[in-house]
């Protein structure tokens, strides 16, 4: 297999993959910073480079119901969406994970309103981590085109959704070179896809969706999490078949480096990773140990695999890209403290809210914060305190 | 075509006794009707709502065919997805059979909550059948008032007070927002005039494209008459013009059903106790009789006028 080497956008790497990918079915709705995805990909449906079904719906909401409504006739079915969008999807989201439909969502990650806001923050992926959707986070445009693939992959083998989490703007729109691959090579992959017997049509009747009361309710949530608990070792098969088939390695859930001996050990997720693993290299060159450590798959959470790569550590910091808004910092700086309360020797956690809203994280700011030396608790990051405005 | 009652009771693929259905209830008939007559194998979307609550409760079903659920307010973009999903694999090779896709909600899955995306389908003219079994309120959760409840009716929301009495509002004209699509065929039918719903029913599957049947189904709590007054009160609905029968195919309206003798609509009105503040009030029934009759009026235009 040869790739090819082209510069392509994060967006237009999605639309590309979702080309090779052959759905059956895309249903989607515009919304900035994902509008490329949807423009790019209705431009291959009208050249005839792909025989997707294409649904241009009326909102968000109509997206992933009739996604919903497409999966469970078995199709193999993806879409995209961002921020407002994401939280219109919402309550779909756990009909989706409920119903067991392998759908692939691209989220091109934004803040939510209000203030309006149309760049990159975490705040939209992490109000939807609890819906019952695998997600990954990725780091660089290479990454979410892989990851669109091998989401697709992992989703109909877990019979899950999977969200892949890009950056807005940061990755949605910045040009990076990206190895594709050939379409028979994403063919050989992933096949023909969805119709497994499960389905609307193609086989018995089935009913999908029923009324399930106290006395079932509660065994279909459990079987659920029993699917979420199978998802790492779903996702270590696929991050191994993906290199047989494209010769790349993909961390599956935590990508870690420096972390054996770092006495201060810094945790993120998504495209920040490169300017935080190249803090903690240039505080190893000023003498300080430090680690880093990229969450890759958020849901489910790499508890174990974080306890492994941050349990050596004296001091955590987690940059955090959204806040719970509960006094307790982000959600990843809340589920990493969640983590290490298991181990004898715990490092002290210091959760660090950052860019939120696309404000940039500059490296002195991270060198500073390390060089300075974390004190634990929570801390804004950047935040012009004068300028937080209360009401007298 | 006319359809033959004999004929039609020997099908017997239907919607399978146990369901929990009250006594009375209307909308099994449409149900039934809609298996017996169409000429397609259907994949049922079914909104949240009495119907998908007491048809389809873990372990049990009472479907034949294939049956999806998934919310209250998107049964038209469900569908939508399913029958694209029908369209891709039958293109690739990977399905043989072609079912007509039939969504199905009632009047608040349809009139309120569900209008969007109704709308978003019918534009987008997926080829898919809409039946809106319309019992005038949210009854699954104990009858609410929805914005297919007449005016003057006691609902729970609407309650009748002191300075208050029923609703307010005259009832949406849906089946006119749904013509002003511009889809294949359209209709308004009851469940007493089951010859004309079945033919009608029948025609919205054949029928290529979108199509939407609005189906007046009494509810019997809901509407407070007694069970086995259900057909008799929706025929005094379309008896009186308070429901008039009618479609439109192509732009065409046709009344399908011209009562000889309309009868008043006070007759209506005072076989449900939803109405009984209402019918000793001679100038609010009419006020109601105006309303009907101006309905009935406009609908004779537009169908004498060959709109």
């Amino acid at each position: 297999m040869t790739a090819r080497r082209v510069g392509l956008t994060g967006n237009e790497a999605v639309a590309l993959a979702w080309k090779q990918i052959r759905p059956h079915v895309v249903a989607a709705y515009p919304i900035t910073p994902a509008t490329q995805i949807v423009e790019r990909f209705s431009a291959y449906v009208a050249e005839g480079e792909v025989d997707t079904e294409f649904v241009p719906v009326e909102s968000e909401h109509s997206a992933l119901s009739a996604c919903v409504g497409a999966a469970a006739a078995g199709a193999r079915v993806v879409t995209a969406t961002a921020s407002q969008g994401l939280a219109l999807m919402h309550e779909i989201l756990y009909v989706a994970s409920g119903l067991r439909l392998p759908i692939v969502l691209n989220v091109a990650n934004r803040a939510l309103s209000a203030p309006i806001n149309i760049h990159g923050d975490h705040s939209d992926t992490m109000g939807a981590r609890d819906a019952g959707w695998v997600q990954m986070y990725a780091r660089s445009v290479q990454d979410a085109y892989d990851r669109t693939l091998l989401a697709v992959w992992v989703a109909e083998r877990a019979r899950l959704p999977v969200m892949v989490c890009l950056d807005g703007f940061t990755l949605t729109h910045s040009l990076e070179p990206v190895e594709v691959y050939p379409d028979e090579a994403v063919r050989a992959f992933l096949g023909e896809g969805p119709l497994d017997g499960y389905t609307l049509v193609g086989g018995e009747p089935i009913t999908v969706g029923p009324l399930a009361l106290p006395d079932s309710y509660m065994e279909f949530r459990r079987a659920l999490a029993a699917a979420m608990e199978r998802v790492p070792e779903i996702l270590a098969e696929g991050v191994r078949e993906f290199r047989t088939h494209f010769g790349r390695d993909l961390p599956s859930v935590v990508e870690a480096r420096g972390t054996e001996d770092a006495e201060v050990a810094l945790v993120v997720l998504g495209s920040y990773a490169d300017s935080v693993e190249q803090a903690a290299l240039r505080a190893r060159v000023r003498g300080q140990r430090a680690g880093f450590v990229r969450v890759v798959t958020f849901r489910p959470f790499p508890a174990a695999e974080l306890r492994r790569a941050l349990g050596a550590a004296r001091e955590v910091v987690v940059l955090d890209r959204a806040d719970t808004l509960s006094g307790l910092g982000g959600p990843l700086g809340v589920e990493v403290r969640a983590a290490l309360y298991e181990l004898e020797n715990r490092p002290r956690v210091t959760d660090v809210i950052f860019g939120l809203g696309g404000r940039e994280l500059r490296d002195q700011e991270l060198d500073a914060l390390l060089r300075d030396g974390p004190r634990g608790g929570v801390v804004y990051l950047g935040v012009e305190e004068p300028h937080v405005l209360e009401p007298a | 075509m006319s359809l033959n009652l004999r004929e039609l009771s020997e099908r017997t693929e239907g919607l399978a006794p146990g369901h929990r259905a009250c006594a009375g209830c209307g909308f099994p008939v449409v149900v039934r009707l809609l298996f017996a007559v169409a000429r397609r194998p259907l994949v049922v979307v079914n909104a949240t709502g009495c119907m998908q609550v007491v048809t389809a409760i873990y372990p049990y079903s009472a479907w034949p065919v294939p049956y999806l659920h998934n919310a209250f307010e998107n049964a038209a973009a469900t569908a939508s997805g399913v029958e694209a999903a029908v369209k891709a694999l039958r293109r690739r090779g990977q399905l043989q059979e072609e079912p007509k896709v039939v969504a199905i909600g009632g009047d608040g899955a349809t009139y309120d909550i569900g209008l969007q995306s109704l709308s978003g389908a019918l534009e987008r003219g997926h080829d898919f059948l809409y039946v809106c079994y319309n019992n005038e309120a949210y009854m699954n959760t104990g009858v609410q008032r929805s914005s297919a409840t007449p005016q003057g009716a006691r609902t729970t929301t609407t309650p009748v007070g002191r300075v208050q009495r029923g609703k307010l509002q005259p009832r949406k004209d849906l089946t006119e927002i749904v013509v002003a699509h511009g889809i294949p065929y359209a209709a308004q039918a009851s469940i007493s005039h089951w010859a004309d719903l079945g033919r009608k029913l029948q025609r919205a599957v054949d029928v290529r494209g979108s199509s939407f049947v609005n189906v007046l189904t009494p509810c019997q709590p809901g509407w407070d008459y007694p069970p086995e007054k259900t057909v008799e009160v929706a025929r005094l609905a379309v008896e009186s013009r308070y429901w008039p029968l009618y479609e439109v195919e192509g732009g065409k309206y046709r009344i399908t059903y011209v009562p000889r003798q309309p009868v008043p609509v006070q007759a209506f009105l005072e076989t449900q106790g939803r109405f009984r503040h209402l019918v000793a009030d001679g100038a609010a029934v009419a006020d109601v009789q105006r309303w009907v009759d101006a309905h009935w009026e406009r609908l004779q235009a537009k169908a004498r006028s060959g709109l």
